[in-house]
């Protein structure tokens, strides 16, 4: 049987990783902000997040990994407290 | 036999452990017979009830991606239909085995032959064998399960064999013994899947890597022209009958005109170079037995002749002749000239008489650049 890393090489397969399909933040248009003062830590934007691009800090505060967030805006909606606001993108 | 259970043949000795066809006018007799040997337990595999020709390459195409070897058939619209899973096998490079009985496409309706459906799947990644008659559909299909699954192509192979022609036309069939088929395809010894090392197949690609991936599937098909070449000398030495790898050249060494065909009526020319060499016109005939990839190297081997006549069953509406036009641009530098004959449209006969019709033509310098044998 022929090593799956070498097939992996030639055909078009995907291993499980993070990201493996590239850098998804880079198709971001508008871009979720996070107002830590107004956040009450409920982690409903952590459960909600389609994309499971929030991550819980050690501190209890969520904080978003924008090489993967798409900026699809369900964080926002779902805030409780309207801690999460949608801001333009701005691409470098 | 007839061409249809000749390929059923070819696949019970290939061993296939899925099959997955639907019933399709001139296919459906194939289908029968692969259905009876599943039945009797002749062929231990399972033959998938589908709904559908797409659902019937879908579902061999999940088969081979876990490691099943594994065969369709389908023709004419049923192609068409299946159209979408045929590029997905191709760009995933699933190694599949499909006989395509070729027929005209709708409108207007029409079950007789031409190769319409069949180039039309040019573009999809999938190497392409055209059969000239019963027994080359019975050596090409076992050729095309090695091919397939060499670990330096991995890509889904079509055998094309014209409807009602040959897939109804009862010939003389020498066949392997069930060994030798073993040893030239031994079982698969690769499997797309690791079930210990859990993979995404059909995963999405950025624009970074999709291009990638295409080149990589590019050069496996320019890959498999060498691999072709050797399955066809081996079988050749296995069989006894000469295979021709990409492209046969009869009687071409010392032609000064080329008669280039595909599919069955490379026979009805084989005929006609016989009969004009005997009235002293030295011509010969380029049989396309592969057509993706296609061989235009070789080609270049009949560049200084004085005339090529090309056999095209199918058009390119809006520009011409499409195996035409594959030749000329494989002959672009070559400054020859190159004529064009559309026929067999829709199974219109026609045979050795209508070809000596076009080389005389030629020779009294009356045929136009293309031409249509209404």
């Amino acid at each position: 049987m022929t090593n799956i890393d070498e097939l992996a090489e030639e055909l078009p397969i995907s291993k499980p990783s993070i990201g493996s399909a590239g850098k998804t933040g880079t198709w971001r248009v508008e871009k979720p902000v996070i107002d830590l003062d107004a956040c009450k830590k409920c982690d409903m934007c952590i459960l909600e997040c389609v994309e499971s691009t929030i991550n819980k800090r050690s501190d209890g505060y969520p904080e978003i990994d924008y090489d993967y967030c798409k900026g699809c805006g369900v964080c926002s909606t779902v805030c409780p407290v309207k801690a999460i606001k949608m801001v333009a993108e701005v691409k470098m | 036999m007839v061409g249809n259970h000749a390929v059923a043949y070819a696949v019970k000795q290939a061993k296939p452990q899925v099959l997955a066809v639907y019933p399709i006018t001139p296919q459906t007799t194939m289908l029968e017979k692969l259905a009876s040997y599943a039945a009797s337990g002749e062929l231990n595999a399972k033959l998938i009830k589908v709904e559908s020709e797409h659902s019937a390459m879908a579902s061999i195409y999940g088969a081979a991606i876990a490691g099943a070897r594994v065969f369709t058939a389908t023709s004419s619209q049923g192609l068409l239909y299946m159209g979408e899973v045929i590029y997905w096998a191709g760009g995933q490079r699933v190694p599949i085995v499909a006989g395509i009985a070729t027929r005209a496409i709708g409108s207007p309706w029409s079950i007789w032959d031409d190769h319409q459906d069949f180039v039309s799947k040019r573009d999809a990644i999938w190497i392409q064998m055209m059969a000239e008659n019963v027994q080359d559909a019975y050596d090409m299909t076992l050729q095309a399960f090695k091919i397939s699954e060499d670990k330096r192509v991995i890509l889904p192979v079509m055998m094309g064999f014209d409807g009602f022609v040959l897939t109804h036309t009862m010939e003389r069939l020498s066949t392997l013994d069930d060994a030798n088929v073993g040893s030239f395809i031994p079982e698969r010894d690769f499997n797309i899947i690791d079930f210990d090392k859990p993979i995404g197949i059909g995963p999405i690609a950025t624009q970074e890597n999709y291009i990638k991936y295409r080149y990589k599937a590019m050069q496996a098909m320019e890959r498999s022209k060498e691999v072709i070449e050797e399955v066809s000398k081996e079988y050749s030495t296995l069989s006894g009958r000469e295979q021709h790898g990409l492209i046969e050249f009869y009687k071409c060494d010392d032609a000064e005109y080329i008669i280039v065909a595909m599919g069955a009526w490379a026979g009805d020319a084989r005929v006609a170079v016989d009969e004009l060499r005997s009235k002293g016109i030295s011509i010969g005939l380029a049989k396309l037995r592969v057509v993706r990839p296609f061989p235009k190297e070789k080609l270049m081997q009949v560049k200084d002749r004085k005339a090529l006549i090309v056999l095209d069953r199918a058009y390119s509406y809006g520009f011409g002749g499409i195996l035409a036009t594959e030749v000329k641009a494989s002959l672009y530098n070559a400054n020859i000239p190159i004529y064009s004959v559309i026929g067999g449209i829709g199974g219109k006969e026609l045979g050795k008489n209508e070809i000596i019709g076009v080389v005389e033509k030629l020779l009294s310098g009356k045929l136009e650049s293309e031409v249509w044998l209404l």
